[in-house]
């Protein structure tokens, strides 16, 4: 039988207050396998410690038990110390007598049988533990950043800055996400573009990284330090090496299809660059809207093409890249307005949502930054903006708040006075949420520098009447009902999830949260860590976000993969599932438990053996064994077992 | 003769990653509950096997606990839905040992939730004191 060394720590008062610690260690020292049994005042203090080390010396000790607080305080302390005793220290246990023993109990001697009854189970534990190591996994030091807007490029700008290769994989033609749509950037009112094209040229230019548009991940597989990505590049039908953006192709092309870049504001050419500042600066041929290339049925752009860059022959390819971490930074679409009724459900062509009008007031949107409304093109008099339109609304649409609407109405409402100065703007409210660096002051200008009215309440309709949208609100404060004729209507839709999140989820394994956003691991403490290591995670995929908090946490998220890419090996926890390979009937039961895949059939042998880098140790294949072939190490049956027995004694 | 009030021995099996930590979080917090209970922490709630909860009631457990992460947080992804179908088969089994199936009880408890913790607890015991030690 192993030689066990029990400790008990007084932690002060917080245990020995209410557990008789004396006692609890003189029991113990009357247990099956336990060579010395001792208490005192501090354990993890450094005599604490130095006591449990010369003991292992003293007392040639094969198994350590301290009755102390919670593992999740000191296990790694005790652990650190039973090694420098030259102890493995899978050995060593703790028992938790303090956060669930003494603090909770008042009687002292109910809570010092407990006591007892708890160190004896980990005593029971202790002496079936077996010596483990923690399992070496190597590291690919190349990152895979999945989405091209503000959040993924800070990311792999600064993974690459910091000496990593980068594959950005964005699915649309050109990196810049929703931000490059945007015109003038809150509070400071910066022009979007002029502060984030010279990041995107910078991510084309870096020598570290590998930029991969119109390109789609297609499967993932593998763990932390080393996933395989499949990564589909879709056929861009032009060579982006060759393509010299002369325009030539665009003004022969005959079809026309509306523009998604201006959210079907204007018209595009079936060939087409989405804006003029794209990364790669190359046009892209739309499969769906080219009459057809086999056989060429048009073929107008390649023979007005003097850089020969046009290829009808070009195929999509399937690229795979090994790589050790990943960074998802998807982003965010606009709730679609067709869901919200009593706003029209997007029929009114002058009732638009806050990315349109982020093109509007583009210097190189559609109007070139003249706030002309679509139907007429005429400069609207009377603007209503509506926030809240589909966010804090449980019962009809979504229930959390979008976070950014409040700021960016009120810029829209600023911009827009500053373009039609006799203009009336007025804004729907629930709450102004403006907590933010400058935020607050911002809000405060809209409404005293720019006379934005803002009316506290929430529209009820809207509809057209005389080549007017009337819109039916109310005003709160007042309790007056309120009628506006309007010439436009802006609605500040929820943000969602981006397109095809979910199913990335899947491929990714994983979760995301109710409302479809990626979950992290711990909201307060790990907000940019997915609960699948090597995953992480930036921007609004993760919640909505403004850019600086979305540049924030894509820093944050490089920081995390730059620290795993510092270390030149990864360590797995060992506690993980094994196989008695003469028990295994090969039934396959624990295949279908196992979510990580971790449990593979071996032909030959008709067993199911374990992936030891992939087993994440959760038991559940252990529990599903009939045969009790497979066994999770340091919680094998016969731990659990005797440790019931101990308690129930 | 004063009728001794019966003191139910519990087991609970308690994941760590969120029911054992709601319980620590419950002493952080010095909640004070029934000392009837002693905590099995293991990796997972899917852990525990069948054959645990049988020897348990074996070895005159009066009733059995086990708390797992809420549905959709589960640390290993869907280890407690495992779980949860385990323990309604098992439930349908224990009458046939003779063991009243109410003895047997999951609940989610997640790491945040001390005070759910607390009452679990003591509601189990409560109930089990009512069903009587195990015949």
């Amino acid at each position: 039988m192993k030689r066990i060394g029990v400790f008990i720590c007084h932690c002060g008062v917080n245990i020995a207050g209410t557990v008789n610690v004396k006692e609890v260690s003189e029991e113990l020292s009357k247990y099956k396998g336990v060579v010395l049994s001792t208490d005192y005042v501090y354990m993890c203090s450094d005599p604490g410690q130095k006591l449990i080390i010369d003991s292992i010396k003293n007392h040639k000790l094969e198994g350590i038990v301290i009755g102390c607080c919670s593992p999740n305080l000191h296990e790694s302390t005790f652990r650190n110390a039973v090694k420098k005793g030259g102890l493995n220290p899978y050995l060593c246990e703790i028992a938790n007598i303090r956060e669930q023993c003494s603090w909770v109990h008042v009687e002292k001697d109910v809570a010092t049988t407990k006591a007892i009854k708890i160190v004896k189970s980990m005593v029971e534990k202790a002496l079936r533990n077996k010596p483990l190591q923690p399992i070496k996994v190597p590291i690919t030091k190349r990152a895979l950043v999945i989405g091209g807007g503000i959040s993924g490029i800070q990311a792999t700008l600064d993974i690459a800055n910091g000496g990593y290769e980068v594959i950005l994989v964005e699915k649309s033609p050109s990196i810049g996400g929703h931000m490059i749509q945007l015109s003038e950037t809150f509070p400071t009112l910066d022009c979007s573009q002029c502060i984030l094209t010279p990041k995107m040229v910078e991510v084309s230019r870096h020598p570290n990284i590998k930029l991969m548009t119109y390109s789609e991940v297609q499967e993932i597989s593998g763990f932390v330090g080393n996933f395989k990505v499949k990564i589909l590049k879709k056929a861009r039908y032009v060579r982006e090496d060759k393509c010299t953006l002369c325009g030539e192709c665009t003004k022969v092309c005959p079809i026309v299809v509306p523009n998604e870049f201006d959210l079907g504001l204007t018209g595009r050419r079936a060939i087409y660059i989405p804006f003029p500042q794209a990364i790669p600066p190359s046009y892209t041929i739309d499969p769906e809207a080219c009459p057809g290339f086999f056989p060429i049925a048009c073929g107008k752009c390649a023979d007005v093409c003097e850089a020969n860059a046009i290829d009808f022959d070009m195929k999509p390819e399937i690229v795979e890249e090994e790589v050790g971490a990943i960074v998802v930074a998807t982003g965010y679409d606009l709730y679609s307005k067709e869901k919200i009724a009593e706003y029209g459900s997007g029929k009114y062509p002058d009732v638009i949502d806050g990315l349109q009008f982020e093109r509007l007031l583009s210097a190189s949107g559609p109007t070139m930054g003249k706030i002309l409304r679509p139907s007429d093109h005429k400069e609207p008099k009377e603007v209503v903006f509506i926030q809240c339109a589909g966010s804090r609304d449980p019962e009809l649409h979504n229930a959390y708040c979008s976070k950014i609407c409040c700021m960016y109405t009120a810029k829209h409402a600023m911009l827009y006075k500053h373009r039609v100065p006799d203009g009336r703007a007025y804004i729907f409210y629930i709450d102004v949420r403006s907590a933010g660096k400058g935020y607050e002051e911002f809000v405060q200008r809209a409404v005293e520098e720019d006379g934005v009215v803002y009316l506290r309440g929430k529209v009820s309709k809207i509809f057209q009447e005389n080549g007017k949208i009337k819109v039916w609100g109310v005003d709160t404060l007042t309790g007056k009902d309120v009628e506006i004729d309007a010439d436009m209507v802006v609605l500040a839709m929820a943000i969602k999830p981006s397109k095809g999140a979910q199913e990335l989820a899947k491929k990714l394994k994983i979760a995301i949260d109710r409302d479809g956003f990626f979950s992290e691991v711990h909201p307060k403490l790990r907000p940019v860590e997915s609960p699948t290591a090597g995953v992480f995670l930036a921007g609004a995929a993760q919640a909505p976000k403004d850019i600086p908090e979305a540049v924030a946490q894509a820093s944050g998220a490089a920081s995390k993969v730059l620290a795993l890419f510092s270390s030149e090996q990864l360590y797995h926890d060992p506690i993980i599932a094994e196989v008695n390979e003469e028990i295994c009937s090969g039934c396959k039961l624990c295949i279908s438990v196992c979510p990580y895949d971790a449990r593979v059939y071996d032909k030959e042998k008709n067993i199911v053996t374990v992936n030891e880098i992939l087993c994440e140790g959760c038991g559940a294949c252990v529990s599903a064994c009939p045969s009790g072939a497979t066994q999770q190490h340091n919680f094998t049956d016969e731990q659990i077992c005797s440790m019931i027995n101990a308690i129930l004694s | 003769m004063r009728k001794e009030i019966f003191e139910p021995k519990i087991v609970c099996f308690a994941c760590k990653w969120c029911t054992s930590a709601g319980a620590d979080l419950a002493g952080t917090l010095r909640f004070k509950y029934k000392p009837n209970g002693i905590i099995i922490k293991i990796m997972c709630s899917s852990r525990v096997d069948p054959q645990h909860v049988l020897w348990a009631f074996k070895q005159k457990a009066d009733g059995i606990l086990i708390g797992g992460c809420h549905p959709g947080d589960c640390h290993y992804q869907n280890g407690n839905l495992k779980t949860m179908r385990r323990v309604m088969l098992l439930k349908k089994l224990l009458n046939d040992f003779g063991v009243e199936p109410e003895r047997l009880h999951l609940e989610w408890i997640s790491a945040s939730e001390g005070k759910k913790f607390v009452k679990t607890m003591d509601n189990f015991i409560e109930k089990i004191r009512k069903l009587g030690p195990l015949k």
